[in-house]
């Protein structure tokens, strides 16, 4: 490859690995000025992504966690008349000044900056069904008036905008249109190999194996309500080293098992199963083709 | 080369149109593929593909494009190419060549990208928008024979084939609705109310209290509104319905992740409600609740929504014992059921899913239609029949 090219940009933070297609779809995103909406299962970093982005692009980053009652309009701004009432009536602040209660959402702060922003917008999938239709302009045109004052905010510079989806509902067409799409796999043997040494970079060989031929074993169990996920597993590790033990502890048993297990049902399935005399696989080669190639 | 990927992903049923098509050239004039065939594959999958249960029918397309090309790919000469002579690629039928001269000439091709960006919204007929339809030399099935291709498939067919085909039928609203489609227009079915706690601040009332308290500031709250549509659902089930399963199982799915409704019920029953009407579709007995009951439970306010086709023998409708299933004695002719549903509920209309040309075929569907207003089961029809139920005054 002959990567002399100036657009790119992102190439993976030390604390965070990804993919090859991940870094060319937030390269495209970049250099196309256009929303890069990720989705992918909970835990894999989805968020995450956006903090190391801005990271290595060393530019600030405006986070919006969008609930079930988010409105487009509070990621533009809000008009705190209660505040200014309060004002009027005690005599505090400039209340002639209507544009001291106006506060920006993450989304107006993201326009109005005049350096290049990162903007994250956290789980669009959570609002209404049609909260990304009502974002649709402010998206392409990086522009919105503030009514209340008549003033236009421009983005000068377009900020990033990284969007993540749970999948919890379709989004509209005309929304997915405009964006670069990703989609987030669960890593695999070898780049959760990588991302484990990340966070834990000591880490005994032996004990890494054993780690993660238990963790992608309780994946492949299809009973499970939840499957534990890359932070649960990060989490797990923490736990096992902290309390001292050994790959020699966890080659026959899954100890700590609710850091990985966070549903009741399955953490009851699991303990009947160790009841039951079940066994646990040690090996890879226990688990089945696609982990042995 | 770059457009067969365009019509493979189009055959394999990935959704994608100009839009993302124009992202994607706009992506390799940028040099983003860089000079590798894996990246010009990422770059092209997060920009054309939209959710990863097309990356399957991706790969395929991708495959069947590139098969064969081998490490890396001199990208910009095969798109300078492609952009330039046509011609120049193999395996290109003779109807393919001609629609791509006429699509790659400049003239066109630039006005096209105009019009694109004057429009902003789907089109269909008319004389100058791209769109589906109409005479603009500009979109598909028109009838300008120069015009400029917009989607649909051009090789070994011509392109009254591709019309008759009807591809691109899924774009009218009239006739079809996915579960999203069906979902915006149910939003309609909203009555707001105010009841409950006061959480919400009411401004005017704020003021107003604050300046009769000659200043001291007296916040007002009020509850949020809230939905107070109650909505029952009658729905035929098996025979004559059973063709109709894609949009009734969408209508249902739309129905059911609709947490806005303040109460929801749905009971089922074969071509005509009887004494009884069934839990599911199964139509058990033991889970089966009597019609009569039913009516008491539920108050005038209740919107009824019946979903079926209203074809059935008119045995069934007009006579006593007309239920089709010998097990169920029921004496009470079909149509005076449909008579105490009327007269109990303020509001009731009718979602048929045969096409509203055929419904004068049936005897059962004229009769009813007198009772029920009876609209087409497709979007616009839907957002009729939720206009009829929640619209300003009484039907009957």
């Amino acid at each position: 490859m002959t990567d002399s090219i100036d657009f790119e940009q992102f190439s993976g933070t030390e604390g965070y690995i990804a993919s090859s297609s991940l870094l060319d779809a937030v390269n495209a995103a970049i250099a196309l000025q256009r929303p890069l909406l990720i989705k992918g299962e909970p835990g894999t970093g989805k968020t995450l992504l956006a903090e190391h982005v801005a990271e290595a692009l060393g530019q600030p980053l405006e986070k919006w966690h969008i609930k079930s009652t988010s409105k487009a309009q509070e990621g533009l701004y809000v008009y705190d008349t209660v505040q200014r009432l309060n004002d009027a009536r005690f005599g505090d602040g400039d209340v002639s000044d209507i544009r001291t209660y106006i506060r920006f959402g993450a989304m107006g702060r993201s326009f109005a900056a005049k350096e290049a922003q990162v903007l994250l917008i956290d789980e669009i999938d959570k609002a209404d069904i049609e909260f990304p239709n009502d974002l649709l302009r402010e998206l392409d045109e990086m522009r919105f008036t503030v009514m209340e004052t008549g003033d236009e905010v421009v983005a000068e510079v377009r900020p990033l905008v990284i969007i993540t989806s749970n999948n919890e509902r379709e989004l509209p067409d005309a929304f997915l249109r405009r964006c670069v799409f990703h989609f987030i796999e669960f890593p695999d043997k070898e780049l959760m190999t990588q991302i484990v040494a990340v966070h834990h970079p000591h880490l005994e060989t032996r004990l890494l194996d054993q780690v993660l031929v238990k963790f992608f074993w309780l994946r492949e169990q299809t009973e499970l309500r939840k499957k534990p996920s890359t932070s649960e597993l990060i989490d797990w590790i923490s736990v096992l080293l902290r309390s001292g033990m050994g790959a020699d502890d966890i080659e026959q048993h899954i100890p700590f098992l609710g850091a990985l297990l966070k549903n009741e049902q399955d953490t009851e399935a699991l303990d009947q199963y160790g009841e039951r005399g079940g066994s646990y696989p040690s090996e890879w080669a226990d688990l089945g083709p696609r982990y042995n190639n | 080369m770059f457009l067969d990927l365009f019509y493979e992903l189009r055959d394999e049923g990935v959704p994608v149109g100009l839009q993302e098509w124009m992202m994607f050239v706009e992506g390799l004039g940028k040099g983003l593929h860089g000079s590798s065939l894996n990246r010009f594959y990422n770059l092209a999958r997060s920009t054309l593909v939209k959710s990863e249960t097309y990356f399957d029918q991706f790969d395929r397309a991708f495959l069947k494009v590139f098969e064969g090309v081998e490490g890396s790919l001199d990208i910009e000469a095969e798109l300078e190419d492609w952009l330039n002579d046509p011609k120049a690629f193999e395996g290109l039928t003779d109807e393919q060549r001609a629609t791509w001269e006429r699509l790659a000439s400049d003239e066109l091709l630039q006005k096209f990208l105009e019009t694109l960006a004057e429009q902003d919204e789907r089109h269909d007929g008319g004389g100058k928008w791209v769109g589906t339809g109409g005479h603009s030399p500009f979109g598909h099935s028109g009838e300008h024979p120069t015009g400029i291709r917009v989607g649909g498939r051009s090789r070994n067919r011509s392109a009254m084939k591709v019309a008759e085909e009807r591809r691109f039928k899924d774009y009218r609203t009239d006739e079809t609705l996915d579960v999203r489609q069906t979902r915006v227009a149910l939003r309609r079915l909203r009555q707001l109310t105010r009841t409950g706690t006061a959480t919400e601040l009411d401004l005017d009332e704020t003021i107003d209290e604050t300046c009769r308290q000659a200043g001291e500031i007296e916040l007002v709250f009020r509850p949020e509104k809230k939905n107070d549509v109650r909505l029952l659902l009658l729905m035929d089930v098996g025979g004559t319905m059973d063709p109709f399963y894609g949009p009734v199982s969408n209508l249902l799915t739309a129905l059911h992740a609709e947490r806005g409704l303040r109460d929801f019920q749905a009971w089922y029953f074969h071509n005509c409600p009887y004494e009884q009407l069934g839990k599911d579709a199964r139509l058990l007995r033991r889970d089966a609740i009597p019609t009569g009951d039913l009516l008491r439970k539920l108050n005038a306010n209740w919107k009824v929504l019946f979903v079926g086709d209203a074809a059935m023998h008119p045995a069934e409708l007009l006579e006593p014992f007309g239920n089709v299933d010998p097990r169920r004695m029921a004496e009470t002719r079909g149509i005076d059921w449909l008579h105490k549903i009327d007269d109990h509920f303020n509001r009731v209309v009718w979602l048929n899913p045969e096409l509203p040309a055929l419904w004068d075929e049936y005897e059962t569907v004229k009769i009813i239609r007198k009772i029920f207003p009876m609209f087409h089961l497709s979007t616009d029809g839907i957002e009729e029949a939720v206009k009829a139920l929640i619209g300003g005054k009484t039907l009957h």
